[in-house]
């Protein structure tokens, strides 16, 4: 999908230095450490990484979902279509959230009002972005319930979200998200909570949208087949910052870093059947105290003085990838690493 | 739904058996004989207190009066007093004035309670909220009788805004006062519970959802938030209704009311076990309606409970 041409134009969602603090009982926790990111109008990015990664502060944060406090955003900048995100007034940001960018959540069940009809959820955004009636509503409610395809739609509008299944309820979920045609979809985690089957129908539709919309869409995920499946380009993040990023096949093939690399390695695959899984041993630094230098030294294979005096900054490598690591020509392409 | 409230009817007379026959074995074990209670100091003739006992079936075993007593009372008959007067007509001589006082503490309450609460709820965690939680620890922790003494010399006596007892002023003037006692000591938990509630609903991911949309705060309040935070409210508020038709005794006592209250402490001293069992009775009835009540409403603000 990807396509450089697009990616040289303004880019619809540009993220700089980002930065979002969470105040805890026992200190300041930084949940974003500088993150930049960028998507496109028709592009799919996917951020990778495990939890506690930031991923999901990242999204919130667009989203303007935060909880603050205990969040404070400290710096940077969120651009879309080139207007500063964090400069406007609260409620001229809300407003956008609909019409402008929407989000899909992990667990639609708790992110379905309990108490509404789901034709009432998806109506809402006509009624009070656009001031349709409400048969109005309604019925664009049950035209895009049949679009995420959602069976027997016009019978099912009344009914509430306990009565669907884990799958429809996320493709209402979906659905709400696509109502007003929103120039940006963030997809946090659409299909964690969904059997294995019901994630690649999920995964299939929120594609096929993106297309058939050229929406630019954000996938936030910490399952690497999710990744290469859906995205043209994937930011991996690890400890509140992007280390690696660029198109999503070179990337998985030939990471730039060492985390994306052993991150690539513990999936399970044919070739590793009857071994052990190799697993990143350690785990991730403590946000409340991150180290000085580079926050995956203490579990990397490469690391030297160097890492551990100062943090490694996201540098361009050509061909829209870029990595954050000092020793990046010395990892090895996943292909040609064997044990 | 027929099906349903008709099986809730039928669940009723199990419990309605059980609570009547403890009642009625409390009612039995009191202490003390009714005959002589009802003579006191100048004993009648052997013969007599004979007749009267076998009359109202006083020597029977315990089990055999108490199952005279019920399968009366399945044919609405509670059985009479000493004086020969049905206990269904006392009871319904005194209930009025017990309802109008239980019912304008309740809506009073309603009202204290969840502005209270709901303030709170909004204002999680700042100076409002403090204030309002001082204001509830406030009233749980004294008794209501002191309140009850204190308003009345206060607002009866000393400023004379209304009569400081008895009911002859009639609905409202003659209730508001004992029913805002009633309703402030009441309101204090009413106004905890709304309020831990909305701030429990005001963290749900669904929240979260509706601001995605784009939802002013306002809506996101008013047509998200406080509908769920009801739901535990509800069941509380209607269990609550019945209880204060049994809690009013104290007050009726201060405030002179001429409830079932009232009746029902006099009955306990002259030991007139007939009437006492038949409030008694009757309470429990009207607790397992309203409780049947509730979870009919429950349904209409919660559809994952609908029948």
């Amino acid at each position: 999908m990807s396509n450089q041409t697009d990616a040289q134009q303004t880019p619809l969602l540009q993220v700089h230095d980002l930065r979002v603090e969470f105040s805890t009982s026992q200190g300041i926790a930084t949940a974003i450490n500088g993150v930049d990111l960028s998507v496109s109008a028709g592009q799919s990015l996917g951020i990778l990484g495990e939890s506690g990664s930031g991923k999901s502060v990242t999204a919130r944060t667009i989203m303007g979902l935060l909880d603050t406090p205990p969040a404070r955003v400290v710096g940077g900048q969120i651009l879309l279509e080139g207007e500063d995100l964090l400069s406007l007034p609260s409620k001229v940001r809300r407003s956008l959230n609909g019409p402008r960018m929407a989000m899909v959540f992990q667990d639609a069940l708790s992110a379905l009002n309990p108490v509404h009809p789901v034709g009432r959820q998806i109506g809402e955004l006509f009624r009070v972005h656009r001031g349709y009636s409400r048969a109005a509503a309604k019925r664009a409610a049950i035209e895009l319930m049949d679009r995420v395809k959602i069976p027997a739609a016009s019978s099912r509008v009344n009914d509430y979200p306990h009565q669907f299944s884990g799958g429809m309820r996320q493709r209402i979920v979906i659905a709400m998200a696509l109502a007003l045609d929103p120039q940006l979809l963030i997809a946090d985690e659409p299909t964690t909570a969904l059997d294995v089957t019901v994630q690649a129908q999920i995964l299939a539709l929120l594609k096929e949208q993106q297309v058939e919309r050229n929406m630019g869409l954000v996938l936030i995920t910490h399952d690497i087949s999710v990744v290469r499946e859906v995205t043209d380009h994937v930011a991996v993040m690890y400890a509140g910052r992007v280390v690696e990023q660029g198109p999503t096949a070179q990337v998985l093939s030939a990471p730039r870093h060492p985390y994306t690399r052993g991150l690539a390695e513990s999936v399970a695959s044919e070739e590793l059947k009857g071994s052990r899984l190799p697993a990143i041993p350690g785990s991730p630094p403590d946000l409340l105290n991150l180290p000085m230098g580079c926050s995956f030294a203490n579990r990397c294979w490469l690391a030297t003085e160097e890492c551990n005096g100062r943090v490694p900054t996201l540098t361009e490598l050509g061909e829209s990838r870029a990595t954050a690591c000092f020793h990046h020509e010395e990892v090895q392409p996943y292909a040609a690493h064997s044990r | 739904m027929m099906g349903y409230v008709l099986r809730r009817i039928l669940q009723m007379i199990p419990v309605l058996l059980g609570a009547t026959f403890i009642i009625y074995a409390l009612t039995f074990l009191m202490p003390g004989d009714p005959i002589s209670a009802l003579t006191g100091e100048r004993p009648l003739p052997e013969a007599t207190v004979a007749q009267i006992r076998q009359a109202y079936h006083l020597d029977d075993p315990f089990l055999i009066q108490y199952g005279n007593y019920m399968l009366g009372v399945f044919r609405g008959d509670f059985g009479i007093d000493f004086f020969g007067r049905p206990v269904m007509g006392l009871i319904l001589e005194r209930l009025p004035a017990t309802f109008a006082l239980a019912m304008t503490a309740w809506v009073l309450k309603l009202f204290i309670g969840l502005i209270i609460g709901v303030y709170g709820g909004l204002r999680h965690g700042k100076a409002a909220d403090h204030f309002a939680l001082v204001f509830t620890v406030l009233f749980m922790g004294i008794p209501g009788f002191v309140i009850a003494l204190g308003a009345q010399t206060y607002f009866g006596v000393h400023l004379g805004w209304v009569d400081p007892a008895g009911v002859r002023a009639g609905w409202p003037m003659a209730f508001i006062l004992p029913a805002l006692v009633m309703a402030i000591e009441a309101a204090a938990g009413l106004a905890r519970l709304t309020r831990t509630s909305l701030v429990d609903v005001l963290r749900a991911e669904y929240l979260r959802t509706a601001k995605a949309k784009g939802l002013s705060d306002q809506r996101i309040i008013w047509g998200h938030a406080l509908r769920n935070a009801m739901i535990p409210v509800v069941t509380y508020l209607g269990l609550s209704l019945a209880g204060m038709l049994g809690g009013a005794v104290i007050i009726e006592a201060i405030f002179n009311i001429p409830g079932i209250g009232g009746l029902m402490v006099s009955s306990i001293n002259n030991k007139e076990g007939t009437i006492v069992v038949g409030i008694a009775t009757m309470l429990v009835l009207v607790y397992l309606v309203f409780n049947l009540l509730v979870d009919l409403t429950y349904g209409l603000i919660d559809p994952r409970v609908r029948v």
